[in-house]
């Protein structure tokens, strides 16, 4: 068959699938306008056929290059997939979060020890030798952080007690901004070899550590300490989780075992990820409890008891959620 | 369309899809033009959300926020691969076997963004896509995707008038698909150079000649005997 012929007998064919294509690629068509598609699946087929016979008779590459070129728009539409999407997040933070950091545990433990070792160190060094923290911090952030926290009695009161409801909002943005900007990034520092998730381990531990002891030395603690409590618990869970997954990606390419390293770093970025959705929300929650609970005026006591319970009920959450009853181990 | 840089794909019904990578220059360019839209967008907002205080900014944070992590994901896994960037360059996320981004085919990539981005200006990534013989960057690798164009062609629908002559030599298949070519793409040349490749064809005729001559053998193959 001449090319012009064949031109002429499918054309309509290759007209309707583009107008059904437009169909599917539009967001949104008013159910006036809308097509029937039940011819789709039938019609991609007969010109998958029609752009193996234009090839095997050389039509020309113009003609192709456009059957080739609406495959490939229908191929996208036919294989596209968008389960629902409700059902999927309910069964993610019911049973796939707490699962895949539990199925990643040593790279969260590595990430962890960096954490709380740093944490320590630092702690311990500033609280021998106070003037340790100007390595950390200077002069000018640390008398904004001796001002933040000084203690409740001295003179200056509460740098909290002013504090307005549009102050809270500012902060939220900023939390959300700030925390969960790092966390990505300590994610994608883990694939620079896992150096980059280390490093933001070491660097977030030991800033914090010294923080804690310095305040310690100058007596603010129990306003740094009733301030972090609650949201410390989601907040620096997720940011050494972030860093566990980082590590998961760098370790893929370092030690990729039976696969290719490329193949490696795929599998390791697909099991990474959900752990990654378990950290944005993690810190989400952080910040809410940050800009509007934390910076509240209440009883030491209730501050530390409501502190307490979130961290327990992350780490029974993280430890158990989602286990299946007597499945056993893992 | 392009020559270059083709990646060949075999879709379940047997068909090859022919995909064309695009390079580290057209992708540089369509990001520019996100981030020129993404600083517009912040700087309007930032105008509007000054007026309502200390509240409008921890809004404008989230907002600035969710446009450096959310902007690319958004577009690519809901607009079929394109951010406004990369539709203004004509190219598009896909998945390496051709089909249509994933969500978390989208995050993945845009999440190892800061990883290309090491140390300054997308250094790491350039180079890894330089070195790629796909074209990926980091965040491409780990998700598996690629870059590609997005070509919006029509066949011609040119009237083929004049005489038709079949060739005189056994055609074979790399003859008709250069002859279709010429078909195709005469009307890019000029008179002089049509008949210069004419020539090519039919040396033993003046080079007028040789190009009307030409063009009754494509009209020909196109069209058959009349």
């Amino acid at each position: 068959m001449k090319q012009a012929r064949f031109e002429q007998q499918y054309r309509p064919l290759w007209d309707s699938l583009e107008q059904q294509l437009d169909q599917l690629e539009a967001l949104r068509v008013s159910r006036k306008k809308r097509l029937p598609l039940d011819r789709f699946v039938a019609d991609y087929r007969q010109l998958c056929h029609q752009l193996a016979l234009a090839r095997e008779r050389t039509y020309s590459l113009e003609l192709q290059q456009y059957l080739n070129n609406l495959v490939l728009r229908a191929h996208r539409q036919l294989y596209r997939y968008n389960p629902p999407l409700a059902d999927r997040i309910g069964v993610f933070f019911a049973s796939g979060f707490p699962a895949a950091v539990r199925r990643q545990w040593k790279w969260h433990l590595v990430s962890a020890l960096s954490f709380v070792l740093s944490i320590a160190l630092a702690w311990i060094l500033v609280q021998q030798q106070p003037e340790m923290i100007y390595t950390v911090v200077d002069e000018a952030m640390l008398s904004d952080l001796e001002l933040m926290y000084q203690p409740a009695d001295s003179a200056g009161g509460d740098i909290h007690a002013g504090r307005e409801g549009e102050d809270d909002v500012l902060m939220f943005g900023f939390y959300i901004k700030n925390n969960i900007g790092i966390a990505f990034r300590t994610f994608a520092g883990g694939l620079l070899l896992g150096v980059g998730a280390i490093f933001v381990m070491l660097f977030n531990g030991s800033f914090f550590g010294a923080i804690a002891g310095h305040l310690i030395n100058t007596g603010g603690h129990e306003a740094f300490f009733t301030f972090v409590i609650a949201h410390g618990a989601p907040e620096l869970t997720a940011i050494v989780l972030a860093g566990g997954a980082g590590l998961r990606l760098g370790w893929s390419i370092i030690a990729p075992g039976q696969w290719s390293r490329l193949d490696a770093l795929r599998l390791a970025a697909r099991d990474a990820l959900p752990t990654m959705y378990g950290v944005f929300a993690l810190l989400l929650l952080a910040a809410f409890i940050e800009a509007f609970w934390s910076p509240r005026d209440f009883d030491a006591t209730l501050k530390y008891s409501v502190g307490a319970a979130c961290w327990a009920l992350l780490y029974l959450y993280l430890f158990f959620g989602g286990r299946q009853r007597g499945a056993g181990k893992g | 369309m392009l020559i270059d840089e083709r990646f060949e794909v075999e879709t379940p019904e047997g068909a090859m899809l022919s995909l064309s990578l695009a390079g580290p220059v057209t992708r540089a360019m369509a990001y520019g033009i996100d981030l020129t839209l993404r600083l517009l967008i912040f700087a309007i907002l930032a105008f509007v959300l000054s007026l309502l205080g200390k509240m409008g900014i921890g809004l404008l944070l989230i907002i600035g926020f969710a446009l450096e992590w959310f902007y690319p994901t958004l577009f690519e896994a809901l607009r079929h691969g394109q951010t406004p960037g990369k539709k203004a360059m004509g190219i598009a996320v896909v998945h390496a076997n051709g089909s249509p981004l994933s969500f978390n085919g989208s995050l993945i990539r845009n999440l190892l963004r800061t990883a290309d981005a090491f140390p300054l200006f997308y250094l790491l990534g350039f180079i890894t896509t330089l070195i790629s013989p796909r074209y990926q960057r980091l965040g491409d690798m780990a998700a598996n995707t690629l870059v590609v164009h997005i070509e919006k062609t029509e066949t011609s629908r040119k009237q083929h008038n004049g005489p038709t002559n079949p060739p005189d030599w056994p055609l074979s298949s790399q003859d008709q698909l250069a002859l279709l070519a010429f078909h195709e793409r005469q009307d890019q040349f000029s008179e002089a150079r049509q008949q210069e490749l004419a020539q090519l064809a039919f040396p033993e005729l003046s080079p007028p000649q040789a190009l009307q001559r030409l063009r009754s053998v494509t009209r020909y193959l196109i069209e058959g005997a009349q």
